[in-house]
């Protein structure tokens, strides 16, 4: 079966110079959960960003067979994204930053509708509808971004470090979270961290990059069954999965 | 929810302290003066005092509300078409980098030409007196507008211009959904400043307009009533003109906190 994307021989050069990305091969399959890990700057950011088509490869080719061709103005409607920062429109309520891919899209009023009680209800904000980002906890926001992001049923969710600035506590019962809705519908996610213990935590596979140009050093297959909970989170199997993935990691800083 | 707990709302200043310290401030001023005019005994006709004022103000009134009232329509025509001119300027500019390197110079230069300078010329090209002053009110009106609105449509967040390309966004939808919303705190920002400036615009444009301008608005009164040397009038019309500026600007400023006290944190209230 044709993966969802492939990637071959992709470079990404910076107009300022740095080769950011050199020699990436990649096919991502349909259903699978792929993280990304590897230090900072090591273009894990922008190997996502050219998956999403945000920004242009300046060697290589990405292939989308598992995706429909590019819509109008070369946006990729079948993909969520999800960064860093919520990303909120401060000035919309939940709902509105919710409705805002469907609006775009021009969807009738009566179908948004729907969508988005739908989303807000799968990332559990029933009853926040109305009220606006500057209101909620940082987690929330983060669950808002990815209700935003599944409205529109991607087949691809790509998330670039969506974590990383929530506390611990907030983290695990995210992580949790994006994996009971990753089982149910079915998608395929993109995951990008600097987190070993994330990266195991959530993926049947990690990408093992490597710095300067940012590489994929080793391809790492994450074998525990899911669903997994805070019970495999404290679990041996977790811990040495952990080590050996750590290890990988610091043999690619090294090299 | 158990993620961390919401926001609270908060609360402000005291009222107390909010309103009642200006205005003791106000009093004690008005008071002062009262005291210095009457205790040295300076005659009305030098300086009169607030009470003297006050009673020129209504006695007056059939001849300084007509001038108000004209005052206030250019003031406000002025302001509502340096709004509408601004803000589709910005538009433009935003959408054009172009354009925007083109004509953004020109805003400046008429930005920082001192209206009292353009205004003999443009009050003798225009025969019509309320144009020729809407004109004047209206150039230094419209920049605050044109610079904070330009500022403001293109600071958008990166990311979500990101997200909206993802979402094969069309250029209209851009500004609609995500530029023009984000800019409004600016154009508000310029909004206020505007609104000031094209009273002291039209105010300005009067007194070049001089003996022309009979009837004209307020300037006109306080021109009228120096030759006269009729001080007492000239300060009621001055404290018409500067409540006509608190005015303004208590309206725009309502409207800012009106429009943005869901979500932007200068029309938060906080607590402490």
């Amino acid at each position: 079966m044709d993966p969802l994307v492939r990637l071959t021989g992709v470079a990404k050069r910076f107009p300022n110079g740095t080769l950011a990305v050199d020699h990436v091969d990649l096919a991502i399959e349909t259903g699978s959960f792929v993280t990304l890990l590897g230090p900072s700057g090591c273009g894990k950011s922008t190997v996502l960003r050219m998956i999403a088509g945000l920004i242009q490869p300046s060697a290589g080719r990405i292939d989308r067979p598992g995706l429909p061709e590019a819509a109008r103005h070369g946006g990729h409607p079948e993909l969520g994204f999800v960064f860093q920062e919520p990303t909120l429109m401060p000035w919309a309520s939940v709902a509105d930053n919710v409705a805002l891919p469907l609006k775009v899209a021009g969807y009738a009023k009566a179908e948004v509708k729907t969508r988005i009680d739908e989303a807000i209800s799968m990332v559990g904000l029933e009853g926040f509808a109305h009220v606006y980002p500057r209101e909620l906890s940082g987690g929330m926001k983060m669950r808002v971004s990815i209700a935003r992001a599944l409205v529109t049923r991607p087949k691809l969710l790509l998330m670039d470090e969506p974590f990383a600035a929530l506390d611990e506590i907030t983290r695990f019962k995210l992580n949790n979270d994006l994996l009971g809705l990753w089982q149910r519908l079915g998608w395929t996610v993109v995951f990008v961290t600097h987190s070993v213990f994330e990266s195991v935590y959530l993926s049947n596979r990690i990408l093992v990059m490597s710095a300067r140009p940012g590489r994929i050093v080793t391809d790492v297959p994450i074998d525990a069954p899911y669903p997994r909970d805070d019970r495999f989170r404290v679990s041996d199997a977790y811990g040495d999965l952990c080590r050996v993935v750590s290890r990988h990691l610091h043999e690619a800083i090294a090299a | 929810m158990s993620d961390d707990s919401p926001q609270p709302r908060r609360r402000g200043d005291p009222l107390w302290l909010k309103f009642g310290a200006p205005l003791l401030i106000g009093v004690l001023a008005l008071g002062g003066w009262e005291a210095l005019v009457t205790i040295n005994e300076i005659p009305w006709y030098i300086l009169p005092g607030p009470v003297a004022i006050a009673k020129t103000l209504v006695r007056d009134w059939h001849m300084l509300w007509p001038s108000l009232l004209g005052t206030l329509r250019v003031t406000v025509l002025a302001l509502l078409v340096a709004v509408v001119g601004g803000f589709s300027l910005a538009v433009l500019f935003a959408s054009a980098r172009w354009i925007e390197l083109s004509f953004f110079p020109y805003a400046v230069i008429l930005q920082v030409t001192p209206i009292v300078a353009i205004a003999p010329l443009i009050i003798i090209y225009i025969d019509n007196l309320t144009i020729a002053l809407l004109v004047c009110a209206w150039i230094v009106a419209f920049f605050p507008i044109l610079s904070n609105t330009t500022i403001g449509l293109n600071s958008a967040d990166h990311n979500l211009l990101d997200l909206m390309r993802l979402y094969g966004a069309k250029r209209w939808q851009v500004l609609r959904y995500i530029r023009i919303p984000g800019a409004l705190p600016f154009f508000l920002g310029g909004l206020r400043i505007s609104g000031g400036l094209a009273l002291i615009g039209s105010i300005v444009a009067e007194f070049v307009a001089g003996g022309a301008g009979a009837g004209s608005g307020l300037a006109f009164r306080i021109l009228e009533a120096s030759y006269r040397l009729e001080i007492p009038r000239m300060y009621a019309a001055l404290f018409l003109i500067s409540a006509t500026g608190i005015l303004i600007f208590l309206f725009f400023t309502g409207l800012t906190n009106l429009l943005l006290r869901r979500w932007h944190e200068s029309a938060i209230q906080r607590e402490g």
